[in-house]
């Protein structure tokens, strides 16, 4: 058990002040935004919950909210298990770590609007090799005009954009477990996949947390990306929550009405990453 | 089993570096030869689109720009976490639980309504296009990412060996930057890599919070859209570009990444 210490507050201190500052006066400008009606800055009027009852009445949030989710739940779905199996893959010692460590960050290096550039050309049919592939399969695969290939296109980019993210993580965690565990397991004959669920897992708990957490809220709040490839479309296919966020802000010019919103957003990711959190640390309360 | 693992991790990599390869080879193109058709390799290579990125001003103070503001955020990031993570990995306080928590939320703010505050906010301090402001904009969440991270590896080093250094006589500063902070060198080496990799790619706020002196290179990359279209080319000359100083950060880190430790150092 960890002694209870207040004096660890001055530990802590610096990074409150530095995050509290650009945390907290922002986040009340908003609040201060999502209940007044906004004309010009010397024009406005208080409004109280108006936009936040209109908001939570919007099909449009409805409707991105639920894509939302499926595709949060995609990405979860493909890239923790992958991530794990590629870094229980990456080679442990030898000319092979240094290589297989930076050709694995390189798609967390790319800036996010060339990301999508890449992709928009690499998915085209008649100048990007993915699209030249799969229609001389004879595929009818068109991320411009048909939903499904959009979307599928969106998922395989992120997918390619951040499953090293989680494979790093895993891979930084698996190499802090002590020889040690490794050849007890040997001398108990352990098989591969005992030595992986109760030598691996167990300590790759910690940083599994931090990707999941991560990854959920970045796929959550994703912009750029799906923006540059598809611009949302073909129709609304892959219209995801901030950018129905960002037409209100910036298209209709409805500042209240997208503080709300904003917020709406802000607890949502809240609610559902403590969710995670809290089932996640759950056993460790217990122990 | 092993032939299984490097088969797996070929596949992977196969699959990370086509999009990679595709940047690349696309950075020696014309446009009219990217947009004419599928080649495998430039037909006829060319450097122009390296020649914009190296020799026209805007370009490159853009890329220093960023790489002032990424290395400021990575120092402060680490300072600030260093002891956070660690009074989180070792005591109980009041509302420390609440607090761990608190930091990570910060990172859950949907930007496109944030903007227009932190503009104010910067403003009236007097940072508006400095790459201080954005080192400081960007430790809102790189710095509950490193507490996070770090706290993680800080907590798989037994509680016994603290306890060792103290019975030897050792001042709490001694014991942490002598002995401690050794033993987490993974979890340092991948915080790092983590807060320069975030900062580095972040395009919303550094747009926000600059406008002309402090420009980083992912908001000069959006100026590549002109009247006659995108200037495909020089985009992905500047993406390749853009590249290079991340990999320069994990080569660097690459071997406390790659560490595993050694129980019993005390």
């Amino acid at each position: 058990m960890k002694p209870y210490n207040n004096k660890a507050w001055w530990l802590v201190l610096p990074v409150f002040v530095l995050v509290a500052f650009s945390a907290i006066i922002p986040m009340m400008t908003v609040v201060n935004y999502s209940v007044q009606d906004i004309f010009d800055p010397s024009t406005r009027y208080f409004v109280g919950t108006e936009w936040y009852r209109e908001i939570l009445a919007d099909p449009r949030l409805h409707d991105s909210l639920l894509r939302q989710f499926i595709y949060s739940f995609c990405v979860l779905a493909i890239e923790v298990p992958l991530g794990i199996v590629v870094a229980l893959s990456m080679p442990r010692r030898g000319l092979g770590v240094p290589f297989s460590l930076i050709l694995l960050s390189l798609p967390l290096l790319v800036p996010w609007n060339v990301v999508g550039t890449i992709w928009q050309i690499i998915g085209r049919e008649d100048i990007g090799l993915y699209g030249w592939i799969l229609n001389s399969l004879g595929l009818d695969y068109n991320y411009a005009s048909n939903p499904r290939d959009a979307w599928i296109t969106v998922l395989v980019m992120d997918v390619w954009h951040w499953t090293s993210l989680v494979a790093l993580l895993c891979y930084s965690g698996l190499r802090s477990i002590p020889d040690v565990y490794y050849q007890a397991a040997r001398i108990d004959r352990a098989s591969h996949w005992a030595v992986f669920r109760f030598i691996q897992l167990p300590k790759l708990k910690n940083v599994l947390l931090i990707a999941v957490m991560l990854r959920f809220m970045d796929s959550f709040m994703i912009y750029t990306e799906p923006f540059v490839l598809t611009g949302g479309g073909p129709g609304t296919a892959t219209t995801f929550l901030s950018q129905t966020l960002t037409q209100m802000a910036l298209g209709q010019f409805d500042l209240g009405r997208a503080a709300a919103f904003s917020l709406i957003y802000f607890l949502i990711i809240l609610l559902v990453t403590w969710v995670f959190y809290t089932a996640m640390t759950h056993n460790d309360n217990k122990e | 089993m092993r032939l299984r693992k490097s088969l797996v991790m070929l596949v992977y990599l196969l699959f990370v570096l086509v999009p990679i390869y595709s940047l690349v080879n696309m950075s020696f193109k014309s446009n009219r030869e990217i947009l004419g058709g599928l080649t495998l390799w430039p037909t006829a290579p060319t450097l122009d689109n390296y020649r914009v990125v190296f020799t026209e001003p805007t370009w490159y103070t853009s890329y220093l720009n960023s790489l002032s503001y990424v290395s400021m955020n990575m120092l402060i990031s680490l300072l600030v976490a260093l002891p956070a993570a660690y009074a989180f990995s070792r005591y109980r306080f009041l509302g420390d639980k609440h607090m761990f928590f608190w930091l990570l939320t910060n990172r859950m703010a949907p930007p496109a309504v944030f903007l227009l505050p932190f503009f104010q906010l910067y403003s009236a301090v007097g940072l508006f296009d400095t790459p201080i402001a954005v080192a400081l904009a960007h430790c809102l969440f790189n710095v509950p990412l490193a507490v996070w991270i770090l706290e993680g590896f800080m907590s798989s080093v037994p509680k016994e060996i603290d306890e060792t250094a103290y019975i030897d006589g050792y001042t709490f500063p001694k014991f942490f930057i002598r002995i401690f902070l050794p033993m987490i060198r993974p979890g340092i080496g991948v915080t790092a890599f983590f807060c320069f990799m975030f900062s580095w790619v972040e395009l919303l706020l550094a747009r926000t919070l600059t406008s002309v002196d402090a420009k980083p290179i992912v908001a000069q990359m959006t100026r590549t859209v002109s009247a006659s279209g995108i200037d495909w080319g020089v985009l992905a000359a500047a993406g390749v570009v853009a590249l290079l100083p991340g990999i320069a950060v994990i080569y660097f880190v690459r071997n406390h990444v790659a560490k595993g430790f050694a129980l019993g150092r005390v």
